[in-house]
């Protein structure tokens, strides 16, 4: 074993865009950062990666919508190489046999394809989801309230949610309480008829999580989303160019500019903890390497249970942290086409924005039945996009990549995923082929990544991209565990800054700026 | 009419798996030899066993633990049998005390906490081999032990059925396990154990007790207790043995300062109200924090409350003037401020002092110790005389029996 004579004043596990934000946070307040990677690329599951030969696709997640604009604001990541332009806000298009519906701008300013009436109950809708999302806001992005400890600034917070409350009015707060909790299938039916718009926000609601929309507490799914924005827009989403690689090209030019030390290729073996302090790491290459604090932005449960082991913590954080449930239901894939698509009805606008198969909300619970009992759906619902038509560099010339988000593979399905791997991806195209006829005569290469590939490949357990799962029980003063939310642990020194923390995944950077800011605050 | 045999049948099975209500308390196995002295049949519940406060006279059975040797059934005691290549590490990791630092053959007291350095109990640790532990406890705790094994090669169960206990305290205590053939025994230090046969199996005796006393505990497997308990009795007739009830077990444990979970302290699994919650140091005992060994649990949370002196509690003997014990008495500062309750209090026979345990808010009891006042309430014919008496905050233990370490152990 050897050892490092630096001595850094923290380190950051794991190389995802939420350790590069809080490392680029901890070396722009004059830390000495270092950055250790176990991949041979940063980025983790937001790296754009090449699936077959001239194909390039964002590995898991493929939409920004949920930068969290503090993040952007704090790197500079805009004077790092980030283009946000509202000129790339794309459409969502639910599809239907019944001809398109398209959501136009920020999450439906305009809605097309719908009869009046529904568009004018959309309206109401979308701005009542928009105003209680808003409400929740503050709490889905600052470090939740510590109800044992409450700092000056915390009451402040939230003194002003109470405020945000107090501003609906009466009957708007009595009803944004009453909806809280609701799930989501029974709140669109009593707002909207389309099938389709109501597919489409079921699918949102339950996105990434094991719930269908008659799930109780389903809504929520779907404030995390509308609580998102970029370039300054609530509900909006965008494409970047280059995939999702390029904003993570962006914070790791922020981060090196700061002075952070990346190591990629550095897989971490352990958390040294010395009398209950977290003072280093060691590497699986046998270095050891110390610092004053110990970020770690990767799984919460591999952080305590693989890293620092059991024994170094309490029974009750232990039991707790094994009790987080983190077992995925999504599954990626990618398709090297010999040529774009084409998705029946659906403009030129709309193939480049994000294509929704879900629908009805009737049959997003059919598809999330069977995920229950282990099985997959039959008939998956997705969210399909084709980023090779506004960023031709993605294929090549005169091809075409397809990247979809499909709902739901099981993490532990019955039949075991080696055998059910290729019955869900017939299941996936028959799907496919319905909405885009021809499509399959033209793929040249499928990659289907299951909740199982996923996480051996990116070191997710249970294969979540939120790194355990976004619901009431798991959210906010519960995340990752109840009594620790605050993103340190019961070891001093080693804070916890990926996903599975406060306010949870997709490309927000929230928790690994929160983390940092809380290192920060506490001069650790 | 139909016959239906077969409903009548899952009947009859459900009724007789439902016999539990049957017997509400269950019987340990020395059941028929106590259920046979108990004259006064004056039974309360231990751990859902039928056990006596008091078999045919408090005061009599008292005197046998301070002047005869006495036997008590400890079986209805929660017991677990930890066992695996880390059963040390996995101990160490959940009580307070050293287990390293506990060799094979001896008894440790210790307790263990939660996450937030609050007491779940207090127990007795039996090191009977280098890889083979036994955990006595007055509550259960399975949950709490298998859930603390996870990341440990060790495996925990519970024996509290299968192993039945004997307490034999009292100065004539090691002449009668030596008459009765446990050869050997005199070999035994406190808190040393030793394994001797017994009936074609192996009794477990170690030199512990709960009466500050010359005495012993006895563990034997379930189907051996009785030919133990005969073997005993008929060893130690002319030495006075007598089977005894807990309520002079209660007092004999007071006098040597001993405290009872549930009774001097609310453990923390038990625990509604927050502030009934206590660390070690605030129920005396601190002593066996060791911040040095490794981690366990709640070392943050109890190091944390030392360093920003968040104890709030302490727990005290008294020593009060007069005769009437004080039982459940408030403790006040000054005759008016009211600092603390006694849980457990009486008038010793072996001290000649009215004595007490008392739970105080810091800092009365820990550097205000001054001016304190109980008020005993005795009831005179249907009436209350309130008696204001002067407190001393005293050392534990009570009494000190210079029989309890004398080596070799005295015949008397």
């Amino acid at each position: 074993m050897t050892s490092s004579d630096l001595n850094w004043d923290a380190i950051v596990i794991g190389g995802g865009h939420n350790g590069l934000v809080a490392a680029a946070t901890l070396a722009k307040s004059g830390r000495k950062v270092l950055l250790l990677e176990a991949g041979n690329e940063v980025g983790g599951a937001a790296r754009t990666e090449e699936f077959a030969p001239g194909f390039r696709a964002s590995a898991v997640a493929h939409l920004l919508n949920r930068l969290h604009p503090d993040v952007v604001k704090t790197l500079e990541l805009e004077r790092h190489g980030l283009k946000i332009d509202r000129g790339d806000f794309v459409p969502s298009v639910a599809l239907s046999r019944d001809g398109p519906l398209v959501l136009h701008g920020a999450y439906g300013e305009v809605l097309t394809g719908a009869s009046p009436s529904e568009q004018s109950a959309w309206k109401d809708l979308r701005a009542q989801l928009l105003r209680y999302a808003g409400v929740l806001k503050p709490f889905l992005s600052r470090r939740p309230p510590d109800l044992g400890n409450m700092s000056l600034a915390e009451m402040t917070g939230l003194g002003q949610t109470a405020l945000a409350l107090k501003r609906l009015g009466k009957e708007d707060m009595r009803d944004f309480l009453r909806v809280l909790l609701m799930n989501v299938y029974d709140l669109l039916n009593e707002q909207l008829s389309d099938d389709r718009l109501k597919g489409l926000l079921a699918f949102d609601a339950t996105l990434g999580s094991h719930l269908g929309p008659r799930s109780p507490t389903s809504l929520l799914g779907l404030y995390y989303r509308l609580a998102g924005e970029i370039g300054g827009l609530a509900g909006a989403q965008m494409q970047p160019k280059g995939g999702m690689g390029a904003v993570v090209a962006a914070i790791r030019a922020a981060a090196e500019t700061a002075g952070v030390s990346i190591r990629p290729a550095s897989p971490v073996a352990k958390v040294i903890v010395e009398r209950g302090r977290a003072v280093g790491v060691v590497t699986q290459g046998g270095e050891t390497l110390r610092a004053k604090t110990v970020v770690s932005a990767i799984n919460p449960a591999t952080t305590i249970l693989d890293l620092v082991g059991p024994r170094g913590v309490d029974t009750g954080y232990v039991r707790k942290v094994k009790n987080i449930r983190m077992k995925g239901d999504a599954a990626k894939l990618h398709l090297a086409l010999d040529r774009p698509p084409q998705f029946s009805g659906v403009d030129a606008a709309g193939h480049k924005g994000r294509l929704v198969i879900a629908p009805s909300p009737d049959h997003v619970e059919r598809a999330f039945n069977p995920s229950k009992y282990g099985e997959f759906s039959p008939e998956p619902v997705m969210e399909i996009t084709l980023p090779s038509l506004a960023d031709p560099s993605l294929a090549p010339s005169g091809a075409c990549v397809l990247s979809a988000v499909v709902q739901y593979a099981p993490y532990a399905l019955k039949e075991g995923w080696a055998a059910g791997k290729p019955q869900f991806l017939k299941a996936i195209m028959a799907q496919l082929e319905t909405y885009a006829p021809g499509i399959g005569a033209t793929v040249r290469h499928a990659e289907l990544l299951t909740p199982a590939d996923i996480e051996a490949r990116y070191r997710m357990p249970g294969g979540h991209w939120h790194h355990g799962e976004l619901q009431a029980d798991q959210m906010l003063m519960s995340r990752p565990v109840s009594g620790w939310s605050g993103y340190h642990t019961p070891l001093e020194g080693l804070f916890l800054a990926g996903a599975g923390s406060h306010p949870g995944g997709g490309i927000s950077g929230a928790p690994g700026l929160n983390a940092a800011r809380r290192i920060i605050a506490m001069r650790a | 009419m139909n016959h239906h045999p077969s409903i009548k049948r899952s009947t009859d099975t459900r009724i007789a798996a439902q016999s539990h209500f049957r017997t509400l308390r269950l019987g340990t196995p020395f059941q028929p030899r106590i259920d046979a002295l108990g004259l006064k049949q004056d039974w309360y519940s231990w751990a859902g066993y039928r056990a006596p406060h008091s078999l045919w006279d408090e005061e009599l059975e008292y005197f046998a633990i301070r002047s005869q040797a006495a036997l008590f059934d400890i079986s209805p005691m929660t017991k677990y049998r930890i066992e695996g290549p880390d059963a040390e590490a996995y101990l160490d990791r959940v009580t307070l005390r050293d287990v390293t630092r506990l060799k094979p053959g001896r008894v440790h007291y210790t307790a263990w906490c939660d996450d937030e350095g609050f007491v779940l109990d207090d127990g007795t640790l039996f090191r009977l081999s280098p890889t083979r532990f036994r955990l006595c406890s007055q509550e259960r705790h399975l949950p709490w032990l298998l859930d603390s094994v996870i990341g440990y090669d060790v495996s925990v169960e519970e024996e509290t059925e299968a192993v039945a206990g004997l307490a034999l305290q009292g100065p004539t205590s090691f002449a009668i396990l030596r008459d009765a053939g446990f050869a050997g025994v005199e070999r035994l230090k406190v808190f040393d154990l030793a394994e001797f046969a017994h009936d074609g199996a192996t009794v477990t005796i170690s030199r512990t007790g709960f009466t500050g006393d010359l005495g012993y505990e006895l563990f034997v497997p379930a189907d051996k207790a009785l030919s133990l308990w005969d073997r005993l009795m008929a060893a130690g007739e002319l030495r006075g043995i007598r089977a005894i009830g807990y309520t002079a077990l209660n007092r004999a444990r007071l006098e040597a300062g001993l405290i009872v979970a549930n009774a001097d302290f609310t453990a923390a699994e038990h625990a509604i109200r927050t502030d009934r919650l206590r660390m070690p140091d605030e129920i005396g005992l601190g002593f066996m924090i060791d911040p040095d060994k490794g981690h366990f649990n709640g070392r943050r949370a109890i190091l944390e409350a030392r360093a920003k002196k968040k104890l709030r509690h302490v727990l005290v003997g008294l020593e009060i003037e007069g005769n009437i014990p004080a039982e459940h008495a408030i403790v006040y500062y000054r005759k008016s401020q009211e600092v603390g309750l006694v849980s457990a209090a009486m008038w010793s026979p072996m001290a000649k002092r009215n004595i007490a345990l008392a739970s105080l808010q810091r800092p009365y009891g820990d550097t205000i110790v001054d001016d304190l006042w109980v008020e005993i309430y005795a009831m005179r014919e249907l009436q209350y005389q309130k008696l204001m008496k002067k407190a001393k905050v005293v050392q534990r233990p009570f009494i000190k029996l210079d029989r309890r370490t004398a080596n070799p152990p005295a015949d008397f």
